[in-house]
C-alpha cells in the first residue's frame, strides 16, 4: 500500500509520453507546421508575444503548438525561454507617429488628417459561422490601395494643439525593468504599463469593464486606435548613432478621458495610454482604461476604493503566469500541512467533547 | 548539458541572488526582495527555492531534494533531475551526505551540520500577509516591529478555540527582531530551526529571499500560560517505531484502518536499515 506513493519518476516519464501522444492527436490527420500556426493563427500568436514580453511569431507559434493550444501555457514557454537571453540594452523609444498603419480609427473625430483606416477587423463582420471554411478554398484577394506615404499623426496632437489635453512629460531615462528589478510599490507609470501590457488579457479587460461599470468611472474616449508596423532602433555604442535592428508590430490606443481640473491645472482632458506587440486591439483598449484609473493619484482625483484604482492590487495579481503557477500549486502533495491540521482539528474536538461533558456532568449534579 | 549554464541560470543572475542571500544572512529574517526569474517549473513549485538552489551549489556539492519529507514524491524527483541535469552535481537521498538539501515543507529529522546548507521553497513569505494583503502596510509593520496585529490573532485563536489554531507554518520571531513565516512546515519542525546549518528560504514569485544563519535563536510565537508545543500525531511509525519522528497517515482499506509512517523516508529507512521495526513492518516491507 505505502509502496503506492513511490515510483514517482517512472510516472513523470509515463505521464510526459502520454502527454505527447495526446498532443498530436489522431496521427491520421495531417500534423500543424509552424508556419501555418503562425499565418493562420496570427492572433494567438500575437497575444502569446505580448504576454510572453517577447516579440518573435516563429517562437511564439512553436510554443502555441507545444502547449496544445493552451494559450496561457504557451506564454509560460515563450517566458522562460525569454529569461534564459542576454539584455544587452534597450532600444529608443519607437515612434508609433511614424507607424506604417494598417488600421487606424479615431472614435473623437468624423474625419481626420490620415483618415479613418479600418484594417482587417472583425468589428462589423456579423458572427455567422462560415460553413465554408469548412471546406477547403482558396479567399480571393482584398482589393488593395495604394499606402499613405507621409506618417499619420496621431489625434492627440490636434488636442494638444489647442492645449486642451494634458502633455505628457517626456524623458530620456531608461526606463525600469520589471524583469531585472524586483516591483515595489508605488511603481512608476512606465513600470506600471509594462506590467499592463503583459498582464493577462482576461484580467485586464475585466479591470478596463468595471471602470466602465462605475467602479472608478472615468469616461474614455478612443481617441485613437492604431495597428501597424513600427522600426525599432537601437543606438549602438561603437558606432555613436542608432540603426536599425528591426520592426514590430503594435497596437497602440490612447483614450481621452474626462478632468476637472483642480486647484493649480484648468479643465483639460487626460489620456489613458495602451501599447501592445501585435494585433491586439481589445487588449490594448483595456489597458489604456486601467492605465487612466491608476492615474487618480498623480491627477489629483478621490481615491473611490475601486479594484481598478488599486496599484498594487491590479500589478500583483495582473500576470498570468505567477497567477496560474500559484493557483494549480494547490494541487500539488500537502499532506504534511493537512496533517497537521488533521491532529489539531482532532484535538480541538477532542477538548470541546470534553468540555460539554464536564458541563453536562456538573448540570447532572446541581 | 553544455546547452546550459552550470545550474542553469546565467552567472550575472546568480550574482544578483547570492547578494540577496547574503543581505539575508546579514539581516536575519528579513525578506530581501529579488529579482525573480521566469523558471521552467511554474511558480507555485518551488522556482524560489530552485533559484537560491541554483546560486548555491557548487560543482563539489552534494544535493538532496525532499518533498514532504520525502526524496520520491513527484515534485522531488523534478527538481533532483533539474539540477542533475542542468549542474551535474551528485545527488542523494542520504540526509548525512548532502552538502545542499532543498525542502518543501519539512526539517529532515536527522540533526543537521554546519557542512550543510537547508533551502526551503516558500509560497508567501510573509507572515503577516493573512492578517495585512498589502506590501507597502506589512513592509511598514516590519520596519517598526510592530507585530501586535500577529499577537491578537493567536489571542483571538486562543478565545474561540482554546489554543492556537495554527498547525504549520507557525510564525517565529528570529533573534528577537523580525517576525518570520518558517514555511509551511509543520509545526512540529519548528524548534529544529535553531540548527548548526545554514537556512535559506527562496519565494520566487513573491520575489523575496530570507535566511536564518546557523546557531540563530528562532522562538515560536506564544504566551506564558499558553505555551508553544510541537505537535505530532499520538503514535510510532509503524514501520520504523520511531516515536520522535513526524508522521504522515495513510489510509490503508475502506474500513478506514489507517496506518502512520515517518514522513521522512531517508530517516526511516536508516531506521529500518539499523534494525529498528514497526507495527505494520513484515507486511509493508
Amino acid at each position: 500500500m505505502y509502496v503506492a506513493v513511490k515510483g514517482g519518476e517512472r510516472a513523470i516519464e509515463n505521464a510526459h509520453a502520454w502527454l505527447a501522444e495526446e498532443r498530436r492527436g489522431d496521427k491520421n490527420v495531417s500534423e500543424l507546421s509552424l508556419a501555418q500556426i503562425r499565418e493562420q493563427l496570427s492572433l494567438a500568436v500575437n497575444r502569446v508575444m505580448a504576454e510572453g514580453s517577447l516579440y518573435d511569431p516563429d517562437l511564439a507559434a512553436l510554443a502555441i503548438k507545444q502547449s496544445r493550444g493552451d494559450l496561457i501555457e504557451a506564454i509560460f514557454l515563450i517566458r522562460a525561454y525569454r529569461t534564459t537571453l542576454p539584455r544587452f540594452g534597450c532600444s529608443q523609444a519607437v515612434k508609433t507617429g511614424d507607424m506604417a498603419c494598417d488600421r487606424r480609427i479615431s472614435a473623437t473625430f468624423k474625419d481626420a488628417p490620415g483618415g479613418q483606416v479600418l484594417g482587417p477587423t472583425f468589428d462589423y463582420t456579423h458572427r455567422l459561422l462560415d460553413f465554408k471554411l469548412a471546406a477547403e478554398g482558396e479567399v480571393p484577394d482584398a482589393p488593395v490601395a495604394k499606402p499613405r506615404k507621409e506618417a499619420t499623426p496621431h489625434i492627440t496632437e490636434f488636442l494638444q494643439g489647442e492645449d486642451i489635453i494634458e502633455r505628457e512629460p517626456s524623458s530620456d531615462a531608461v526606463p525600469g525593468d520589471l524583469t531585472r528589478e524586483p516591483m515595489s510599490y508605488p511603481a512608476d507609470r512606465a513600470v506600471r504599463l509594462q506590467s499592463l501590457t503583459r498582464g493577462d488579457e482576461g484580467f485586464i479587460l475585466g479591470m478596463a469593464y468595471s471602470t466602465q461599470r462605475g467602479y472608478a468611472r472615468n469616461h474614455a474616449f478612443v481617441g485613437e486606435l492604431r495597428i501597424g508596423t513600427v522600426p525599432v532602433e537601437m543606438e549602438i555604442p561603437e558606432l555613436g548613432f542608432a540603426i536599425e535592428i528591426g520592426e514590430v508590430e503594435l497596437t497602440e490606443c490612447e483614450t481621452v478621458n474626462q478632468f476637472k481640473g483642480s486647484k493649480t491645472v484648468p479643465p483639460q482632458f487626460t489620456r489613458g495610454y495602451g501599447l501592445v506587440f501585435g494585433q491586439s486591439e481589445r487588449k490594448s483598449i483595456a489597458m489604456a482604461l486601467v492605465d487612466r484609473a491608476l492615474r487618480w493619484e498623480e491627477l489629483g482625483e478621490d481615491n473611490l476604493g475601486a479594484p481598478a484604482q488599486d496599484e498594487e492590487f491590479v500589478l500583483s495579481h495582473a500576470d498570468n503566469i505567477q497567477a496560474t503557477g500559484f493557483l494549480e500549486h494547490i494541487k500539488l502533495p500537502h499532506y504534511v500541512d493537512f496533517q497537521s491540521e488533521l491532529e489539531l482539528v482532532r484535538k480541538l474536538r477532542r477538548e470541546a467533547a470534553e468540555l460539554s461533558e464536564t458541563l453536562a456532568a456538573r448540570e447532572a449534579a446541581q | 548539458m553544455s546547452d546550459y549554464n552550470f545550474a542553469y541560470l546565467d552567472e550575472q543572475t546568480k550574482r544578483m541572488i547570492r547578494r540577496a542571500i547574503l543581505k539575508g544572512l546579514a539581516v536575519p529574517g528579513y525578506q530581501v526582495p529579488f529579482a525573480s526569474r521566469e523558471m521552467p517549473m511554474p511558480y507555485g513549485w518551488g522556482t524560489g527555492g530552485v533559484q537560491v538552489s541554483a546560486a548555491t551549489l557548487t560543482p563539489d556539492d552534494t544535493l538532496k531534494v525532499i518533498d514532504q519529507g520525502a526524496d520520491d514524491t513527484t515534485n522531488a524527483v523534478s527538481i533532483r533531475k533539474f539540477f542533475e541535469k542542468t549542474a551535474g552535481v551528485e545527488t542523494t537521498e542520504e540526509t548525512e551526505k548532502a552538502s545542499v538539501i532543498q525542502t518543501r515543507h519539512r526539517i529532515p529529522e536527522a540533526e543537521l551540520t554546519e557542512d550543510q546548507i537547508l533551502v526551503y521553497q516558500v509560497p508567501i513569505p510573509e507572515p503577516l500577509r493573512f492578517l495585512e494583503p498589502r506590501e507597502t502596510e506589512t513592509r511598514k509593520m516590519h520596519a517598526l516591529q510592530e507585530y501586535g496585529l500577529m499577537h491578537v490573532k493567536l489571542y483571538e485563536d486562543i478565545s474561540q478555540h482554546g489554543a492556537i489554531a495554527t498547525a504549520y507554518a507557525y510564525p517565529v520571531k528570529v533573534e528577537g527582531r523580525y517576525v518570520m513565516d518558517p514555511s509551511p512546515i509543520p509545526k512540529f519542525d519548528n524548534p529544529k530551526m535553531e540548527m548548526a546549518a545554514i537556512q535559506l528560504f527562496g519565494a520566487g514569485r513573491e520575489q523575496r529571499i530570507y535566511a536564518v544563519p546557523p546557531y540563530t535563536q528562532v522562538v515560536s510565537l506564544d504566551f506564558e500560560d499558553y505555551p508553544f508545543e510541537a505537535s505530532k500525531a499520538e503514535h510510532a511509525c509503524d514501520l520504523c517505531g520511531s516515536e520522535h519522528s513526524y508522521l504522515d497517515e495513510v489510509i490503508l482499506d475502506d474500513a478506514g484502518n489507517r496506518m502512520f509512517v515517518c514522513s521522512d523516508t531517508d530517516y526511516c529507512r536508516s531506521r529500518r536499515e539499523a534494525g529498528h521495526s514497526g507495527r505494520l513492518s513484515e507486511e509493508a516491507a
